[in-house]
């Protein structure tokens, strides 16, 4: 999340009203018989950007991205990239190029011939194909493997391949279907890093799609979650993980408690909610629109929870006491369970700064837990 | 609880033992199954042949002279080869049966190919189905079915009537009796053979692939000569060559189907063996048409290593 950096340039096109979209979809639904994969859906998308479609699988976000690429026509809605309606275009006359999740490398053909595969469809000259599949061979740093075939590749080789193909006639939209997925969890790390330099370094549009929350966080510049077809919110990484908009995408996005209860007071800026199950109030600072006596949710994150041993010293609101079921201890961090009277359990994080052996909570203790009212998000689905 | 001792653990049993007396262990047998099936059934049958053709011709039981004398001299002749190079009637007939089987490769190859295809697109309820169907003729007797083609292509027979009866002509056509009732009989013989493997190269590849190079500019005309061909390029291989070798030598079409002037090389030989009764003849003949068919397959699947390595 380099870009939100606060003295560099901002790099948020969605705020401006004057930038154009690059690509912008128009109340898009694709049906399959009875069955709706992608319901309506209208998302616009800035030049430059690295947007992430998000969801479970079946939510149809390979759906929506099959589309873009024009193997699968919209029942309904509208296409346009630069402007230009996409409808009746076949996908070999789309500027847009798409890595497959199971790379679809060509077995016959060495790595050179795999990615300059594009490039000789336009029939660009010789020298010109040499020179550009060269380069791509450099950036994904495959130089050696070049007159290899794709099965003496390895996994994380073939995802390069796979990469540099699709960027290296630099289409106008790059999509990325599951690009990870197949890669072990280390080696998937290490690439998000490197996707992101070469998006970077291109200046490409990039749109991914993925089920891996923390792959969409750390590569995107803006991320859709999208449930049943649907989109349920489109926002920052940052702001999906601080502001989620509904439980859905509090609960998709990061590890969270929520808690049910009613309005119970509130005004500009502040809201109060109290939760009878838990015998609690709880006060955010933002305003929620809701009246009182209206049914809402809280969401808290693990790591904004304080745990302690002593109660803390305002015990009207914003705090509740319960016993540590379990400490899950993972070096950097551990998590607590803690068991409430009610019997909800609520997870907290807390960074081990001390040596474990002088950790003051153990299993079975009473505890207190408290939070800022920064850390409440008013919820009303 | 081990009243009893585990029987896997015991000595090995009658046959092993025997084999191992013999110096094999189970392993090696059980690899030597088709080593020993073919050095039975095709090497030493083909020594037999290769003996032969260095035979004369004898009015004897069996027809030809012994290729050692009574003191175990070597009377072997090259007569026969030089005959089968002398006379043009065999190198018309080896280059009549090379250019109908290539002919009828690539007509089984072009049909084949669009059939195999559709086959391995089909909905993948219907696969075993089309499957069985493409099987179903080897139920009956491949004889029975050639037969049925001389229904079929006589003057009188079922495609002229209908032909006449439609009022596309109204003169028969003469079609049994010339080679190009051979080259269907052959075609629809060996269709099976050609389309078999290729099914089971293109039913395995990855449609994705397709989309890749469309995806990548690729129209799809282009993509099918780019992508799909040279991926089911073994199924071709396969394809070919189950329906070239055993059409090179076929004997039963062109003499159930075709004219006195197909010549085919099968035909020359059964005539050589049965009707001249010359069998080392024959056997030259045999020998001739298995090294020309041998000695290409083999550079051919040298070349394929080759590539793969």
């Amino acid at each position: 999340m380099a870009r939100t950096g606060s003295e560099r340039e901002v790099f948020e096109p969605w705020h401006d009203a004057a930038a154009k979209p690059h690509l912008a979809l128009k109340q898009i639904s694709k049906r399959f018989g009875d069955f709706v994969a992608v319901d309506d859906i209208s998302l616009d998308i800035y030049q430059r950007e690295f947007f992430s479609l998000l969801g479970p699988s079946g939510c149809g976000k390979s759906t929506l991205l099959r589309m873009l690429a024009g193997f699968e026509r919209p029942s309904a809605g509208q296409i346009l990239l630069e402007g230009d309606d996409m409808a009746g275009v076949p996908p070999h006359q789309r500027p847009v190029n798409m890595m497959f999740q199971s790379y679809a490398l060509f077995p016959h053909m060495s790595v050179r011939d795999n990615i300059a595969f594009g490039l000789k469809q336009d029939g660009a000259p010789r020298a010109q194909i040499r020179q550009r599949v060269d380069e791509a061979i450099e950036m994904v740093q495959l130089g050696q493997f070049a007159s290899r075939k794709p099965h003496q590749l390895s996994g994380g080789q073939r995802q390069r391949v796979a990469l540099a193909r699709c960027v290296v006639k630099r289409p106008q939209l790059v999509l990325l279907d599951e690009p990870l997925g197949a890669l072990d969890k280390k080696l998937r790390q290490q690439t998000q890093f490197e996707l992101m330099d070469i998006q970077e370094q291109l200046g490409l549009t990039f749109i991914i799609v993925t089920h891996d929350q923390e792959e969409a966080m750390t590569v995107s510049s803006r991320i859709a979650v999208m449930d049943e077809g649907r989109i349920v919110q489109i926002a920052t990484p940052a702001e999906l993980y601080e502001y989620p908009g509904s439980r859905y995408v509090a609960e998709f996005i990061g590890e969270v408690n929520i808690f049910e209860g009613r309005i119970s007071g509130g005004g500009d800026g502040h809201t109060e909610l109290t939760c009878s199950r838990n015998d609690c109030r709880f006060r955010a600072d933002q305003s929620s629109g809701l009246k009182n006596g209206d049914q809402a949710w809280i969401a808290l994150r693990p790591e904004k929870l304080r745990i302690d041993r002593e109660p803390p010293a305002d015990t009207a609101a914003n705090c509740l006491q319960g016993q540590v079921l379990d400490i899950g201890y993972l070096g950097n961090l551990s998590i607590y369970h803690v068991e409430l009277p009610s019997g909800q359990v609520v997870t907290a994080t807390q960074t081990n700064r001390s040596r474990l052996v002088e950790r003051s909570i153990s299993w079975e203790d009473k505890v207190w837990l408290s939070w800022a009212p920064a850390a409440c998000v008013v919820l009303d689905r | 609880m081990s009243a009893q001792p585990a029987r896997s653990t015991a000595k090995p049993g009658r046959t092993a033992s025997l084999l191992m007396r013999l110096g094999l262990s189970p392993r090696t047998a059980v690899i030597a199954v088709p080593y020993v099936w073919l050095l039975l059934f095709f090497f030493t049958p083909f020594l037999i042949v290769l003996k032969l053709s260095f035979a004369e011709i004898a009015i004897a039981i069996p027809p030809y002279t012994p290729l050692f004398d009574g003191e175990g001299n070597l009377q072997g002749t090259l007569e026969n080869y030089e005959l089968l190079l002398e006379d043009d009637l065999y190198w018309r007939s080896y280059l009549n049966s090379l250019k109908i089987a290539l002919i009828s490769t690539l007509l089984a190859l072009a049909i084949g190919y669009p059939i195999a295809y559709a086959m391995a697109r089909a909905p993948s309820q219907w696969r075993m189905l089309l499957l069985m169907l493409v099987i179903l003729p080897f139920w009956t007797s491949f004889l029975i079915r050639v037969y049925a083609w001389i229904g079929i292509l006589k003057s009188e027979g079922l495609l002229n009537l209908l032909l006449i009866s439609i009022g596309l002509i109204d003169q028969p056509l003469q079609i049994l009796h010339t080679e190009l009732a051979v080259y269907i009989g052959i075609i629809y013989s060996y269709l099976p053979f050609m389309v078999l493997p290729l099914y089971a190269t293109l039913e395995k590849m990855d449609h994705s692939l397709l989309e890749a190079a469309s995806d990548l500019g690729c129209p799809p005309l282009k993509a099918f000569w780019q992508i799909t061909v040279p991926i089911s390029m073994p199924g071709i291989i396969a394809g070919c060559f189950l329906v070239f070798i055993p059409a090179v030598g076929e004997f039963v079409i062109p003499d159930l189907l075709g004219g006195n002037s197909t010549l085919m090389i099968g035909r020359t030989l059964w005539t050589e063996f049965f009707s001249n009764r010359d069998w080392p003849l024959a056997s030259a003949v045999a020998v001739i048409l298995l090294a020309l068919l041998v000695v290409p397959i083999m550079y051919f699947q040298r070349q394929q290593m080759k590539q793969q390595g």
